[in-house]
């Protein structure tokens, strides 16, 4: 029985869950580390799936469809990024406005490229590298051999070593966590910032391309809360890449073993609680302590 | 000399011109929109507001979609005067709503004058235990209710999934039994025949009266006194002997208790049961209600209204244009609104004085 719910099937299935999790809830962790809170995740990784399956669709090129989809997602990024860093307005709102404005913007646009206001064409899927020691296993090789779970490793990895290791991440944490020292030290808290909430669109854009390939196309609303997952996991991992990839990993466990025991011991919903309360747990302090970067979510006004 | 003020420049003024500057600005950019699809926006326009408002029953579907978006405004109005941000409004009305329902199809037999206020008061302490929470954990443990709440949406929305699907459902639905018949709000049309089909009913004046409450509290009242210094200068308001976890617990059970009411409108006078999914997205809407409307409960009522119109508007235009233009004007809206707050204003009153220093000189 047990052996049966932890086969290769079951780790594929947790993988193909967690890594969009983990994607966008790293792009959370940059966006929220250089002081920008980033509520807008969700919204960016609809905008990222829709301009994949576009990109996908009409250039038959999955890799373009990438590229497209990290560009849905900068642009996305972009606009919060004005609106919570140039005009210095509410950043929370600003994320809610460009999660409706998603919402809407992408069933416009399905409806008038593929006049449907449910779904696109379907599109094809991501190439994978070949393993020889599992491919008896097809879905399970097809989705360890999927550049994008290698590169979501990676991208997990040296985000660690960015931010805690590099002038770079030392820069954009501090503008996050103290933006005046930042500024005295002649470190423009704008451009942190920026890169901040622009690597967060990038990352939050993959998620959504993973999305697209997942399904062979774009769903309307079919960011499904993720972007609200993503940022449960960064606070649950608080704030650090590794702790939101485990956070991520440890949701998207749970998610299958659900899907695993059809309805068996626990009813969905109940599977479907686990982050929202583990976040409100965690935020509590009941398990250690959760801060958030000094600054995040205030915006920056520079002394005259 | 007290120097005369450029009426462009009294706050009130700008209060009105800033969201109306704004709406103008959002109904613009959808214009392109429109022009992108290959119709005439003036047209689409034409169609969106002569089908809401130039008939009775369009009237009454706006007046319907505006309950809900009222009593929703007003909660995150009253915490944001507090100096906190709900945007647990959808959680805190599924729970309210689903209390409703749970209470009315339990207590059949009991009469009107009392079985209308009982789910009127189930609504409210279901969302206001929901709106509870997050203001308890702020003020005990200083978690952030923002994130609180959008947490506590999602547990709200698989907890009464779970029930509506499983433990209270007529079976094969997902939605419950009906509410003892005692406890039904009419609708407009047993009325007035004009209103024939439209499901609004006497629960939009429980919101106007919400809206009277909200604004006797939060100005004529000491804890509303409160609240608002709280919501001012919290660090002050400690300083001057107001408890600021007690205004912090407070404000958002009221706030979740207003966003509770909601199933006034939707299980009380329209559907008579809980349905799965039965709002959509109302309570994030509300926070655009709330600051196009200032956090002014009257304001509120005209931010309700517009985004009422939109929500049914999007139908009524559908077959010219894909309906989701009304969230695009939704969201361009709320960004318009909240950039000039902080620019507009600005650029304005800078343009003002050196208007008068030319004069003056």
């Amino acid at each position: 029985m047990i052996g049966q719910i932890f086969s290769l099937a079951f780790l594929a299935q947790t993988i193909r869950i967690s890594v969009p999790y983990a994607l966008a809830s790293l792009g959370g962790v940059y966006s929220e580390r250089g002081g920008v809170v980033n509520i807008a995740l969700e919204g960016i990784i609809l905008n990222g799936a829709f301009c994949t399956a576009v990109g996908t669709y009409y250039t038959g090129s999955p890799l373009v469809g990438i590229l497209c989809g990290v560009a849905g997602g900068l642009f996305t990024a972009l606009i919060h990024a004005i609106v919570s860093i140039n005009i210095k307005a509410d950043q929370i709102i600003s994320g809610i406005a460009i999660n409706l404005f998603a919402v809407g913007i992408t069933k416009f646009v399905l409806g008038i490229l593929f006049h449907s206001s449910s779904n696109s064409a379907r599109i094809r899927g991501l190439p994978h590298i070949y393993l020889g020691f599992i491919e008896h296993q097809r879905d399970v090789a097809h989705l360890l051999g999927n550049p994008m779970v290698l590169g979501t490793i990676a991208i997990v990895i040296a985000s660690q070593v960015i931010l805690f290791k590099t002038r770079f991440g030392l820069r954009l944490r501090s503008v996050g966590e103290n933006p005046e020292a930042a500024d005295t030290v002649g470190i423009s808290v704008n451009r942190y910032r920026y890169y901040g909430v622009l690597i967060s669109g990038a990352l939050a854009g993959l998620a959504g391309a993973w999305l697209a390939f997942d399904q062979h196309s774009f769903t309307d609303g079919m960011s499904a809360g993720r972007g609200y997952i993503a940022l449960a996991a960064m606070i649950v991992g608080k704030w650090n890449p590794l702790g939101a990839a485990a956070a991520c990993l440890l949701f998207g466990l749970a998610e299958s073993l659900q899907i695993q025991s059809q309805g068996g011991a626990l009813p969905t919903q109940f599977i479907q609680m686990i982050p929202y309360v583990a976040t409100i747990v965690v935020l509590a302090g009941f398990i250690g302590k959760a801060v958030a970067p000094g600054a995040d979510g205030v915006p920056y006004e520079k002394e005259k | 000399m007290a120097r005369q003020r450029h009426w462009l420049e009294h706050p009130v003024t700008q209060n009105f011109l800033v969201p109306i500057l704004a709406v103008v600005l959002s109904f613009s950019v959808g214009a392109i929109f429109i022009a992108i699809v290959g119709q005439n926006p003036i047209e689409v326009y034409y169609v969106l507001f002569s089908q809401t408002l130039g008939n009775e029953y369009g009237i009454g579907q706006l007046l319907f979609k505006t309950t809900p978006l009222i009593f929703t405004g007003l909660s995150v109005a009253i915490c944001f005067k507090a100096g906190l941000f709900n945007i647990g409004a959808e959680g805190q009305l599924q729970i309210g709503a689903f209390l409703t329902a749970l209470v009315g199809m339990y207590t059949f037999g009991v009469p009107a004058y009392l079985e209308v206020p009982l789910l009127i008061l189930a609504g409210m302490v279901g969302g206001g235990i929901w709106g509870f929470i997050p203001g308890y954990l702020k003020a005990k443990t200083g978690a952030h209710e923002v994130i609180n709440t959008i947490m506590l949406n999602f547990v709200a929305l698989a907890l009464v999934s779970y029930f509506a699907t499983n433990l209270f459902n007529v079976p094969a639905t997902v939605h419950t039994p009906p509410i003892a018949p005692s406890g039904k709000i009419p609708r407009f049309d047993a009325f007035l025949s004009g209103f024939e089909g439209s499901p609004v009913n006497f629960s939009i004046f429980i919101a106007i009266a919400a809206c009277i409450f909200v604004w006797y509290y939060v100005q004529r009242t000491k804890l509303g006194y409160e609240l608002r210094v709280v919501g001012l200068n919290s660090k002050a308001a400690e300083y001057g002997g107001i408890s600021v976890a007690k205004n912090l617990i407070l404000s958002m059970t009221i706030g979740g208790a207003l966003a509770g009411l909601v199933g006034t409108n939707y299980v009380m006078g329209y559907k008579y049961y809980f349905e799965e999914g039965f709002s959509a997205e109302t309570g994030f809407m509300a926070i655009a209600v709330a600051l196009l409307g200032n956090n002014n409960p009257f304001g509120v009522i005209l931010a309700a209204l517009l985004f009422g119109m939109l929500e049914y508007g999007g139908l009524v235009i559908n077959t010219m244009v894909p309906k989701e233009l009304v969230n695009i004007l939704q969201a361009i809206v709320i960004i318009f609104v909240i950039s000039s707050n902080k620019i507009f204003r600005k650029t304005l009153n800078n343009f003002l004085k050196t208007r008068r220093l030319s004069i003056e000189q």
